[in-house]
């Protein structure tokens, strides 16, 4: 099975400058396993403004209502995205992103 | 999230006819206030024209008290005939069961197979599974249980003898001999009971009687599974012998017994599926109707609400048609629209073009549950799915029903929608699809000052050709994925006698629909054999139980939507939208009036619906399935996302490469033909489309090209074939 390098911060970096796609084979093959991964896939956005404001949600099982996170809210829609790769990316690799915002 | 909903009825109605609305409130009475407006646009964001409304002055228009409104989801069958139940002494209920939810999850519950028992009362006697999933007699305080849980999906037979006089009860659950190996050994016990039924009641079957509130029955401990030749036995005399495999396509229940005690199945459960001898050599349940004696229950169908209408009016006289709905507000949450279709006059003018809403569609959407449950979503979307507090409301009110791209809650496919309950999904809010995205197309044609009249697919359905005489185009919306026989014929109808149509959308014509006669206001589909499928319809059930018609893709149905529209569904991603760009047979003389003053190469690289005009659900040329040899494929889509990913349906055996990135046949073809008829199609192949029709002020080459077509299309002249 293919399992993601976290030497490849370059692949993460690619993500947060185009998160809504074409991405490249090797970052399509990171993005398959992290949001294929049973323990971080049921993520949710629910709007709270519209066009202006998302609140991270967990999906929940037995038709129960999703687990919302007002700690975590976000302004733009790449923002969630930059937000939920981070979360799974330490889930799936064990190791946190560095900072790659200055990159 | 909302706190006042309701629905309408009709769905479509002409100007000086009268319309009902039932609207409730949630979490207690409160003050509401009702609006009718013409639905323009959508509420698009900054990066469109935003919310259009224009306000309707009607009589309803204000401030209502309000109240809730109940709903009793579950279906079941009634026998409504207690005085044949009342002096039972020894007596036998006996019936083939497969349950499909063992134990009830998240709480488990009792799930009754049949009998009187009344919850408010505490009378009556019921076979039921207990909260473990054992099969249980219930009369008076305590049920009697085999102690052995049934497995879930295996077919059982299931009995309970009982004799007052002598003061006992016998259980018998037998596993039946079927194709999957299993250690289960049938179970039979007997043991005491010290009770008597209690007054007679109505006989259920797959519920019991919980209580009569506001003057409506309300039910409880709904059975989740198929039910097969339930009977009712006096000693040797039978009571009751109900035949599910008669009166299919109605909500009729016929008891083969002398004493013809008929019932009526309420919610309208599955019928037409496979029973307990169904041994796969015949797939129609009209052929082998003894091999489908079975009812599926589910204990959160809807069928009709049933609510109490609360406001009424008439569509004033001078209304012009168009989409409306009537806005609710209460307490300063979200506004609810109950959104219904105001026709063109009967027998008055009408515009020369017709917008067919896509109401079946809107329908086989309502209440979509799917990105709010838990699952792969994110995969096929290619993005975070997204939803907002109004499509909440769903999770908050399991009883509002769900679409037919949800499960029931035992995991069976969700073959039944109705629009007599509210709906949360059909509004110009929310996520850009359907309605909200159609409206785009409104929005261009009000802009551009291009009179209309709006029609439905309902309509369409019911009147056929003749509700399409006199438009010289009808416009679809971005959408019309759900399509009934009626439908596909009156559409080709026209086409045949020199109608024109603009297919503004993609993956169209693709699922068959039925409308049974029995439900007013439902829609049955099965999703049989093929295609891009929310779930998988069971084998041998793939035979609508409303018409007997066939269900699944008009493709193998012999009438692809290559047939009528050129262009058929090839690739769907949700993530970015892309463009399309000319091909050489743009350029084809027969073409030249669609590209009028349009220089650009590259079209539609722009546009609300994710950036691009070809995006969301992708449609192509091929001749192979039956696209006209003669089309002109003026332009087609490029560049396209990962998340694009080839049908199955185009896919026979699996192979690497089937994306965006690769694979060149995920693409939209914009697509114009001439038809024998003297009409002609344009066909766009992509749902984002109409998304960038407002793009620049309306001042853009889709929006030119769409226009040139629209012209070209209302003028009498002929199309001269090629």
């Amino acid at each position: 099975m293919f399992a993601i390098d976290p030497r490849r911060t370059d692949l993460a970096l690619e993500f947060k400058r185009r998160p809504f796609g074409p991405h490249s084979p090797e970052l399509q093959a990171v993005l398959n396993v992290l949001r294929g991964s049973l323990h971080c896939q049921n993520l949710l956005l629910v709007c709270t403004r519209p066009h202006a404001e998302w609140m991270l949600a967990e999906k929940q099982p037995d038709g129960r209502p999703p687990r919302l996170r007002p700690d975590l809210t976000f302004t733009s829609l790449e923002a969630a995205e930059w937000h939920a790769f981070r979360v799974r990316w330490e889930a799936v690799t064990g190791q946190a992103l560095p900072a790659l915002d200055r990159e | 999230m909302p706190r006042v909903i309701g629905y309408a009825d009709p769905l479509s109605v002409a100007p000086g006819e009268p319309i009902r609305f039932m609207v409730g409130t949630l979490d207690g009475p409160r003050r509401y206030r009702a609006e009718v407006v013409r639905l323009v646009c959508g509420d698009t964001g900054p990066g469109g024209p935003g919310l259009k409304t224009v306000r309707l002055p009607t009589s309803i228009e204000g401030e209502h008290d309000g109240t809730p409104q109940l709903i009793d989801a579950g279906s079941y069958a009634i026998v409504e005939h207690p005085e044949a139940f009342g002096a039972l002494g020894r007596f036998t209920l006996q019936a083939f069961i497969q349950p499909t939810l063992v134990p009830v999850r998240p709480s488990p519950r009792r799930q009754v197979v049949m009998g009187t028992w009344a919850e408010d009362r505490g009378s009556g006697f019921a076979l039921m599974l207990d909260e473990t999933g054992a099969l249980a007699f219930l009369i008076g305080a305590a049920p009697v249980s085999t102690g052995t849980p049934l497995t879930a999906r295996r077919w059982y037979h299931v009995a309970a003898s009982i004799d007052l006089a002598a003061g006992t009860v016998t259980l018998r659950q037998t596993p039946l001999a079927d194709h999957a190996p299993s250690l289960e050994q049938p179970v039979a016990i007997t043991t005491a009971i010290r009770a008597a039924p209690g007054p007679a009641g109505d006989f259920f079957i797959g519920a019991a009687r919980k209580a009569v509130e506001d003057g409506r029955l309300r039910t409880t401990w709904h059975f989740n599974g198929k039910i097969d030749r339930p009977s009712l036995l006096a000693g040797e005399h039978p009571i009751g012998l109900w035949d599910f495999a008669a009166d299919v396509a109605t909500d009729r229940v016929t008891d083969r017994s002398p004493n013809h005690l008929h019932g009526r199945t309420v919610n309208a459960p599955k019928r037409a599926v496979t029973g307990h001898n169904w041994d796969g050599s015949e797939m129609d349940w009209r052929r082998a109707p003894h091999q489908y004696g079975a009812i599926h229950f589910h204990d959160d169908d809807l069928y009709d609400a049933g609510w109490r209408p609360t406001l009424t009016m008439t569509v004033p006289t001078d209304a012009r048609s168009g989409v409306y709905a009537l806005r609710l507000e209460a307490d300063g949450g979200p506004e609810f629209w109950v959104v219904f279709y105001v026709r063109p006059p009967r027998g008055g003018p009408r515009a020369r073009a017709a917008f067919l809403a896509s109401t079946a569609t809107y329908l086989c959407y309502s209440n979509y549950r799917m990105r709010m449950r838990p699952g792969p979503a994110e995969l096929f979307i290619g993005a975070l799915p997204i939803v907002d507090t109004t499509d909440l409301l769903l999770m908050h009110h399991p009883e509002l029903g769900a679409s037919t791209y949800d499960t029931h809650s035992d995991g069976s496919g969700v073959c039944h929608v109705s629009r007599l309950r509210p709906i949360v999904n059909v509004r110009p809010t929310g996520r850009l699809w359907n309605l909200f995205l159609d409206l785009c197309l409104l929005d261009w044609l009000e802009a551009h000052e291009q009179r209309y009249d709006v029609i439905t697919d309902d309509d369409l359905h019911t009147e056929g050709l003749p509700l399409l005489d006199g438009y010289s185009v009808v416009l679809t919306g971005c959408h019309p994925e759900y399509v009934s026989r009626e439908m596909m014929e009156a559409l080709a109808a026209y086409l045949g006698r020199g109608g024109r149509l603009m297919y503004m959308g993609g993956n169209g014509f693709y699922w068959r629909v039925s409308y049974p006669r029995a439900h007013p206001g439902m829609i049955e589909m099965r999703r049989a054999e093929d295609g891009t499928r929310a779930w998988v319809e069971s084998v041998g059930e793939y035979y609508h139980g409303s018409t007997g018609e066939y269900g699944g893709l008009w493709r193998r149905q012999g009438r692809a939507p290559n047939t009528l529209v050129g262009v058929g569904f090839v690739a769907q991603g949700f993530d970015r939208s892309s463009y399309y760009r000319r091909t050489a047979a743009s350029r084809d003389p027969r073409a030249r009036f669609i590209f009028d003053g349009v220089q650009d190469e590259v079209l539609g690289d722009f546009g609300v619906a994710w950036g691009g005009a070809a995006g969301l659900e992708l449609d192509a040329f091929n001749p192979a399935l039956g696209s006209p040899p003669w089309a002109l494929v003026v332009a087609s889509s490029e560049d396209h996302s990962n998340a694009f990913q080839l049908v199955n349906e185009e896919i026979n055996v699996s192979f690497a490469g089937a994306d965006g990135r690769f694979s060149p046949a995920v693409r939209a073809d914009m697509v114009f033909y001439e038809h024998p008829g003297g009409g002609a199609v344009f066909s766009t192949g992509s749902i984002a489309y109409v998304g960038s029709l407002a793009h620049k002020g309306y001042d853009n080459n889709i929006s030119r090209l769409t226009l040139n077509v629209l012209r070209r299309f209302l003028d009498p002249a002929p199309f001269a074939m090629p």
